[in-house]
């Protein structure tokens, strides 16, 4: 598995210019530019309706922007095969689910497909690549559970799993902590701050943000409302701007990481 | 459990799967073959497997079977045919359920989801009863005729609707009430009580017109069409989650699915004009496969088709056999023996539900 870019490859990773889109007639992202640093983790932040989502399914290239271009390595995501795309960019959807009966090795050899061609048997590194992606998510012992036996952790768990076994180099993942309990969210980012690879994850608690992200970017209404390094983006001014709500930030917090204490709802221009 | 353990026994379930599928599929082909041997002998006129195999060998250049001319004429110009039709139909419904089932992500879907059965009807039974196409379209063209016409409708449909699965889904089953109301109408205004018998019993299914130009045609779209779903058994995995995960997973979902859609839209037209629409077959053969063999299409697909011929081929010996000199459509016959076993599946798979 390449953990780190090698040196004869340094593109510029997975990066977002100008991007806009509308749904149903109303604008979702407006002009949005994101580009994550190579092996870093990356918090995309903002109320329901901001377009975090919207912002995901364009970088992964599932969903065309109107206006503004995705590249990878400098290349238009237009322009990279499916297959290729694949290779190097994995997704974690929100609520991954499925009514088939699969088990979590099942699952996890699905981020094998865009390395396998028709009709051809799986190699020795698929199997690998499936066998270390158990093993760095912890499932290597319930390989043989079936989906509808899994929690909500030990699913998104798979989800992380099976987009390892795709040996990207970019990993999207929206909102993976929703609905898990407090051990499983810190679990979860633990993991996921942990991996060698670029990461945007999409998330809605802004101290699991503050404790895990290197950066965060900030939307609201589509627009970037603020990005940089978590101390500089994480403030009293922004909560209320961005989220309507009255916060007491102490930097550093009991981890040395910006801590966001809530007070209240707050009146938008307060 | 250590790390060298933990590989061993993932790569020993890997290894597993890979082994049970050349074994089962051999079991498979190997109970085929004595299924279709077996039932080319059964019925009124006694034929043994011997004499049965000393036709086949007369009629491929070999020496005379030493059989009476309308002896081997059963064997060859009746039963074979209509056996072989029977273990292609399903082969081909089976894996086309199987197919459609993963691709459209509803347990629910079948080869007539897509209201292809209820198009070849009104199309027959426009043939049939009004006359249509002046003597020059024959039943089966007729039929072939309407299955496309449905389908085009539901792509049209579905594709106007917003082209979501479960779009193609709604819009299937408006195209099925569409043609049957169609068919029925047609049946109940024109028809008289001959007439409407023979349509009935080609609705509900039937092989008794099979001959071998019906069973090379169908054969022969079988085999394409297997080949393109093989080649897709990967891709139908990664629909598990989702269009949207497929698409991550380098997947090109549209394409894919007018694809695949396509193919088994043509391949049940095929099916349904030479044999009316046997029902039941694609629905539940491969969930029962499904509950044996897992999820992976690479094993679901060959074993499903290999267990629809199987199952075909003994429905339909039972349905000319069991009321003999009447024949049962083989549609009835395949619902009153499978839902029972169907039933039994589902019970003894319920604790992973």
């Amino acid at each position: 598995m390449t953990d780190t870019p090698s040196p004869s490859d340094a593109g510029t990773g997975l990066r977002a210019e100008g991007i806009s889109r509308t749904a149903g007639g109303a604008l979702v992202l407006d002009g949005v530019t994101l580009a994550p640093r190579p092996g870093t983790l990356t918090g995309l932040l903002g109320p329901n309706g901001s377009g975090k989502s919207t912002l995901l399914r364009v970088l992964a290239g599932v969903l065309a922007p109107d206006a503004g271009v995705v590249t990878l390595d400098g290349a238009p995501l237009p322009t990279v095969p499916r297959r290729a795309l694949a290779r190097r960019v994995a997704v974690v959807e929100q609520h991954a689910d499925t009514q088939v009966d699969l088990t979590v090795a099942d699952a996890v050899r699905l981020g094998r497909v865009p390395h396998r061609r028709a009709w051809s048997p799986a190699t020795a590194a698929d199997e690998e690549a499936v066998r270390s992606a158990l093993a760095r998510t912890g499932l290597a012992d319930r390989a043989h559970r079936t989906w509808r036996t899994l929690s909500g952790g030990e699913r998104q768990r798979v989800q992380i799993a099976r987009a390892l076994a795709q040996e990207p180099r970019e990993l999207l993942l929206d909102e993976p902590t929703n609905h898990l309990d407090i051990q499983h969210q810190l679990d979860l980012l633990a993991l996921v701050s942990a991996l060698p690879l670029t990461c945007v994850v999409a998330l809605h608690d802004l101290n699991l943000a503050a404790m895990h992200c290197d950066h965060l970017v900030v939307l609201r209404e589509g627009r970037v409302a603020a990005a940089g390094p978590v101390r500089e983006v994480l403030t009293e001014r922004l909560v209320a701007d961005v989220y309507g709500v009255r916060a007491a930030v102490t930097h550093p917090g009991p981890d040395g990481r910006p801590h966001i204490r809530f007070l209240g709802t707050a009146p938008r221009d307060g | 459990m250590t790390p060298a353990s933990t590989s061993a026994s993932v790569s020993a379930s890997v290894r597993s799967s890979r082994a049970l599928t050349p074994l089962a599929g051999a079991a498979g082909v190997a109970l085929l073959c004595v299924s279709v041997a077996l039932a080319v002998t059964l019925g009124p006129a006694d034929v043994r497997v011997a004499d049965a195999w000393s036709v086949v060998a007369a009629r491929l250049g070999g020496e005379p079977s030493g059989l009476s001319a309308i002896r081997e004429g059963i064997v060859w110009d009746l039963r074979l045919p209509r056996t072989l039709l029977a273990a292609v139909c399903g082969a081909g419904l089976a894996v086309c359920g199987a197919v459609m089932q993963s691709l459209l992500r509803n347990p629910l879907a079948d080869p007539f989801v897509l209201g292809v059965s209820s198009g070849a009807s009104t199309g027959a039974v426009a043939v049939v009863v009004l006359g249509a196409g002046g003597g020059l379209v024959s039943v089966t063209g007729g039929a072939f005729l309407g299955a496309v016409c449905s389908f085009a409708l539901v792509l049209l449909l579905s594709h106007t609707l917003g082209g979501s699965t479960d779009r193609v889904v709604l819009a299937g089953v408006a195209a099925m009430q569409l043609f049957s109301a169609l068919t029925s109408f047609v049946v109940m205004t024109a028809a008289d009580a001959e007439t409407t018998r023979g349509v009935l019993f080609w609705l509900l299914g039937s092989l008794s017109g099979a001959d071998w130009t019906d069973a090379g045609v169908c054969a022969a779209v079988l085999a394409g069409a297997l080949l393109v779903c093989g080649g897709h058994a990967r891709t139908l995995d990664a629909f598990a989650f989702g269009e949207d995960a497929a698409a991550t997973l380098g997947v090109p979902v549209a394409r894919t699915r007018l694809v695949l859609l396509s193919v088994t839209a043509l391949l049940t037209a095929v099916l349904v004009s030479s044999a009316g629409a046997i029902g039941f077959v694609g629905l539940v053969l491969p969930h029962a496969v499904r509950a044996l063999t897992g999820p992976g299409h690479a094993r679901l697909l060959p074993l499903t088709a290999l267990a629809g011929a199987v199952f075909l081929v003994w429905a339909d010996t039972l349905a000319r056999t069991v009321l003999d000199p009447q024949e049962v459509p083989v549609g009835v016959v395949t619902s009153l023996i499978g839902v029972p076993a169907f039933v039994l599946v589902l019970y003894r798979t319920r604790s992973a539900r």
